[in-house]
């Protein structure tokens, strides 16, 4: 096996040999590697095939910017792991990685032949294609379509791993762990200001800590060296936080963001168990210094992404930090002085390699050095071809025109096993641009810059357009001065010797003899968009970046263009003759690198993924097997089937029960809001719709709560307990919301009012007894209340004790059956329903759940809040005109209950509906129409609630049906998939409209 | 995420709090006396400025009290918080 791992270096442990599988075959690579370097070690460049055309793609860089190298890792079901970037994974014993896009393999791949047709797949291809014939979509193309698009796999089981939040604040914030970042955080820490520095490598220093020319020195010494001591020193100071392994991937506004840390992503399998696997950190900093640095440019020019070709700094990173040679014969094709750097290091190790410049000429101390050890040096000069299928393995270049836009002379062919570009630098303004800040252009090397706009946040560094040291060491320094208003002297006499690039020339799209719809010159790798599929957009008319970016896929994929986007941007300006600077930038959207769901969720999975709300019956309707119905928050019992019964059959037993002896309902969730004060009486004529000044201590009321837009909102029966204080209630699932509402007026409208509002939803819990027998129950429970008609009437309250415990009774209705609800503290509330179902027993008392409750209340013509009105049903909508005061002078929503729209006659109005046959149950939300014939068909309404009533031995229904109330009697049409439903409009009241049974 | 200074509690995280729009709409003391129209305006009608703006905040996950917020919207900069019933600073107009 070839080793390409050809001198030791600080940060690999050559005596620790990792071994893992990489498409099912054992490697080794060493400690202190990732599976980049570790598979570059192995000699293995080839990891994947592009999306678009299959063609075979190497590892292009060493960091967070990588197209190609991305990987699935992991087999198992639920724990494999898609489009992880190799560059970033640290290598561990045992990790199973494969390659992603191809089949059968990444060596031999069926796709492959969409490069061959790839003629016939320009962008937007897929637009132009299959629109028709139109049939074709849903069976032939989407199929195919899906069958092929994609990038790796999903885990098919829940995720088995731990992941964590955490909330923190800092005095200051410095993202990225550069020289720039080290020098800004120990400033800041050392003048007594809470610090947290987050770097997403493993070790601080970026790419200083492996720079090791001797034309670039600090104080003498090589900057690497320099480097390391200044984290020594930061790594004692007390008030900095340093969190490697984190990066930030979201900048949001007032300073927030959002970290994620890998806590386990680099250990070994055993060694990850019961460990929380990622944390995401909540930051809010009152300051916030960026420094994240800057990734180098590729360059385009045809074939320039076969596998062997890397961005030429990432050649250098893999040779002085992980000690891995990326071939034997190296080409460095350049347009600015970083790829010396990386040739005199390539030079020093005895790796050959020459250098094709751009540039005409160029003359700072680094290519002086590069000259004089005597590396050959092609300046003016182009690279228009390269070879090699699975790796490249020659390439030609040109000489350059006088004006650069085209080639002159003879082909030159040399022979390579590895190129390395650089197209020089971008400065990485993800950050910035995410706070909310703008950017600049700087025309000389043609960056975005940021525009410092916010007393909160600055950047500095190579993110900042800062590129040598000297400039970046003292702007950093000077910057952090004044922007935290600290005067450090530390590197005041810093003496600082470095290279000083002199000569710059920046051409986007490489000039080629080939016709550019010949070639192939690739602007982003991962999503295959090429200069061509650029300049055909414009062609077709697009001019705006975000419309070309769209139509050609460029920068979409998982990298984000964080490669791309300037070259797009570039051709875009020199095709269409403008200025760069003017065209704008795409948006960076946050995260920086894809984050995982877990990271985001965190620990609210599984039973903490949303609150419960239990009674304390609770458990009682557990064990008496009872089928819960999530009302808000809060778990209801639904309906008690007993053994062989399904729901219509319990739901049946149950109404017969309820009306024909009794029934008991667990009505703790019904919101509870105390209302007192000397002008609660007011305040309650303020907000419902009937008068409440006359109500008598000791009585009780319904009440409808409208919207000030004069639609129904809420409901419930309010208790007058004493002369100030009352106690009301609403609907389950409108309780907070009405609390909310009530808080507003009286806080902000109505400040004047006496009137504090208490929730004591939790506090009580509430057995609603119903039926011909609830008189009997409740005598066997409070013998000593007089529980007469006279003295106890309907609408009425009382006070008892049940073995000395308070209870409140209401003698209130929602089946329209007598009935009894009674109120106790919560934490007796078990006992209260045990000791009801005792005494119940001899008069077969049947427990009933919200679906015989509805059915009851349907029965009555009883409205249901959310079910049979939507937010756009008046009283008047609902035939509740009774319950309006025509007296009083005001309350919530009155005076747009005679609006031009809300007294329309044609309105939905609420309607009972009887089917003709009444067996026949009709759907909830069944549309309803007179005529099926004519067409578009005429919709009148819809159905709102619809059972079987067991009570009336038929089916009943109530709708909302436009002019419904004029509709009395007609015949109406509920049109189904297979049949016609005929129905007659009815009166809301299905059963005893003369409320007989309340004084049964 | 905004980090908003309560006038009871101090600052904190804009998960705490729930916007209630546009401030200083008085609802009308007489609605019966109101045309159709000057009802709607009441009722429907919101500046919605690009700008400083006037607002209203609850601290409903902490005192719920209402208080209201001067907002300028094009950054999300809260420039002044104020009491119900206080008047509105007079230099953001």
């Amino acid at each position: 096996m070839p080793n390409y791992r050809i001198h030791k270096t600080e940060y690999i442990d050559e005596t620790k040999r990792v071994s893992f599988k990489y498409d099912g075959k054992t490697y080794f690579g060493c400690e202190g590697d990732t599976l980049a370097s570790a598979l570059l070690a192995n000699g293995i460049h080839l990891v994947g095939r592009s999306f678009k055309y299959h063609r075979p793609r190497g590892i292009v860089s060493c960091g967070a910017e990588e197209p190609n190298a991305i990987c699935q890792i992991g087999s198992k079901k639920d724990l494999t792991e898609p489009n992880v970037r190799a560059t970033e994974l640290e290598l561990y014993e045992g990790l199973e990685a494969s390659s992603q896009n191809c089949w059968p393999n990444v060596k031999f791949d069926i796709g492959g032949i969409n490069n061959f047709i790839s003629p016939l797949i320009p962008a937007g291809f897929y637009y132009k294609t299959f629109m028709w014939p139109k049939s074709f979509w849903k069976k032939v193309y989407e199929p195919l379509i899906r069958l092929s698009a994609g990038l790796g796999k999903s885990p098919t089981e829940p995720d088995p791993d731990i992941y964590d939040h955490k909330h923190v604040h800092y005095d200051v914030l410095v993202i990225g762990g550069g020289i720039s970042g080290i020098i800004a955080a120990k400033m800041a820490a050392k003048n007594n200001l809470k610090t947290l520095l987050v770097d997403d490598k493993k070790i601080l220093g970026g790419s200083t800590i492996y720079q090791n020319n001797e034309a670039i020195k600090i104080d003498d010494k090589l900057s690497s060296e320099w480097l390391k001591n200044e984290i020594q020193e930061i790594n004692k100071l007390s008030n900095l936080t340093i969190k490697t392994r984190t990066s930030i991937a979201a900048y949001h506004g007032y300073n927030f963001l959002l970290a994620k840390e890998n806590l386990t992503d680099h250990l070994p399998e055993e060694k990850k168990k019961n460990k929380i696997r990622q944390r995401l950190w909540k930051i809010r900093a009152k300051k916030v210094v960026i420094a994240t640095g800057s990734i180098e440019r590729p360059l385009v020019f045809n074939n320039n992404d076969r596998p062997g070709i890397l961005l030429s700094n990432s050649i250098n990173k893999y040779l002085d930090f992980y000690g891995v040679s990326c071939g034997e014969n190296i080409i460095l094709f350049t347009n600015n002085d970083s790829a010396y750097e990386t040739s005199i290091s390539l030079h020093k190790k005895g790796i050959k390699n020459l250098i094709v410049d751009l540039r005409k000429s160029a003359s700072s101390e680094l290519i002086k050095q590069a000259e004089s050890l005597g590396i050959r040096i092609y300046f003016n000069h182009v690279v228009t071809n390269t070879f090699g299928y699975r790796k490249i393995n020659s390439l030609e270049i040109m000489k350059l025109s006088e004006d650069g836009n085209t080639t002159v002379g003879n082909k030159i062919k040399l022979s390579c096993d590895c190129l390395g570009m650089s197209g020089g630098w971008t400065p990485m303004v993800h950050m910035h641009t995410q706070s909310g800040g703008k950017l600049n252009f700087r025309d000389d090397d043609q960056v975005f810059l940021p525009k410092e706009n916010s007393e909160d946040q600055i950047s500095v560094g190579s993110c900042n357009g800062d590129f040598d040291l000297e400039n970046i060491i003292d702007k950093t320094v000077n910057k952090i001065n004044k922007f935290l208003d600290i005067d450090n002297q530390d590197y005041q006499d810093t003496n600082i010797i470095c290279s000083k690039e002199n000569d710059k020339r920046n051409i986007w799209l490489l000039p080629n003899k080939i016709p550019l719809g010949k070639t192939k010159c690739f602007i982003d790798f991962q999503n295959d968009s090429t200069a061509k599929d650029i300049k055909l957009a414009l062609k077709e008319g697009f001019r705006s970046i975000e419309h070309v970016k769209r139509y050609t896929t460029t920068g979409m994929a998982t990298d984000q263009g964080k490669l791309s986007n300037m070259h797009a941007l570039g051709i875009i300006a020199d095709t269409a003759g403008v200025k760069m600077g003017t065209l704008g930038t795409t948006t960076f959207r946050p995260p920086f690198t894809p984050l995982t769901f877990g990271t985001l969720v965190g620990r609210n999975v599984g039973k903490f993924f949303e609150v419960v709300r239990k009674t304390s019956m609770h458990e009682w309707h557990v064990e008496n097997n009872a089928e819960f119905e999530n009302v808000g928050q809060w778990k209801r019992p639904w309906y008690y089937p007993k053994k062989g019964e399904n729901m219509h059959d319990a739901v049946q037993r149950e109404s017969k029960a309820a009306r024909d002896s009794a029934g008991i309902l667990d009505a703790s969730t019904l919101g509870k809001i105390d209302i007192q004060g000397t002008d609660a009486s007011e305040f309650l004529n303020r907000v419902y719709t009937n008068a409440w000044s006359k109500l008598a201590i000791g009585k009780c009321r319904y009440g409808l709560m409208l919207n000030e837009d004069g639609m129904v909102y809420d409901d419930g029966v309010t208790t007058r307990i004493s002369e100030n204080h009352y106690l009301m209630t609403t609907t389950t699932g409108g309780a907070a919301n009405v609390l909310s509402k009530l808080e507003d007026y009286l806080q902000t409208e109505w400040p004047e009012l006496d009137v504090y509002l208490t929730s004591v939803t939790d506090h009580y819990s509430t057995a609603s007894i119903c039926g011909p027998n609830s008189k009997k129950i409740l005598n066997k429970l409070f013998p000593n209340l007089d529980l007469s008609d006279e003295n106890f009437p309907h609408m009425s309250f009382k006070e008892d004790k049940l073995e000395n415990i308070n209870c409140r009774i209401m003698r209130i209705s929602f089946t329209g059956e007598q009935s009894y609800e009674i109120n106790i503290e919560a934490k007796y509330g078990h006992s209260l329903w045990k000791m009801c179902i005792e005494a119940g027993k001899e008069f077969n008392l049947t427990p009933y759940g919200t679906e015989t409750m509805h059915l009851l209340r349907a029965e009555k013509g009883f409205i249901i809040v959310g079910q049979d009105t939507d937010g756009t049903m008046t009283p008047s909508d609902l035939q509740m005109d009774w319950i309006v005061s025509k007296k009083k002078f005001d309350f919530i929503g009155k005076r747009s209950l005679y609006r031009s729209d809300t007294v329309r006659e044609d309105r939905k109005q609420l309607v009972g509906l009887l089917t003709d046959d009444p067996k026949e149950i009709l759907e909830e939300g069944a549309q309803i129409v007179s005529d099926v014939k004519s067409k578009p068909i005429d919709m009148l309404g819809h159905v709102t609630s619809s059972y079987f009533s067991p009570n009336l031995n038929k089916s009943i229904a109530l709708a909302v049906v436009r002019s419904g109330k004029t509709m009395k009697g007609q015949k109406l049409i509920i049109p189904m998939e297979n049949k016609n439903i005929n129905v007659t409009v009815s009166d809301t009241i299905f059963l005893d409209k003369e409320n007989k049974r309340l004084n049964a | 995420m905004f980090l908003i200074n309560c006038p009871f509690c101090g600052e904190r995280d804009q998960s705490e709090f729930s916007s209630g729009g546009e401030a200083h709409i008085v609802r009308p003391k007489q609605p019966t006396e109101l045309s159709d129209d000057e009802w709607a305006e009441y009722l429907f009608m919101r500046k919605n400025i690009k700008g400083i703006q006037f607002e209203r905040w609850n601290h409903a996950h902490g005192c719920r009290k209402w208080f209201n917020v001067v907002r300028d919207t094009s950054n999300d900069k809260i420039l002044s918080v104020y009491k119900m019933g206080e008047k509105p600073p007079v230099n953001y107009k």
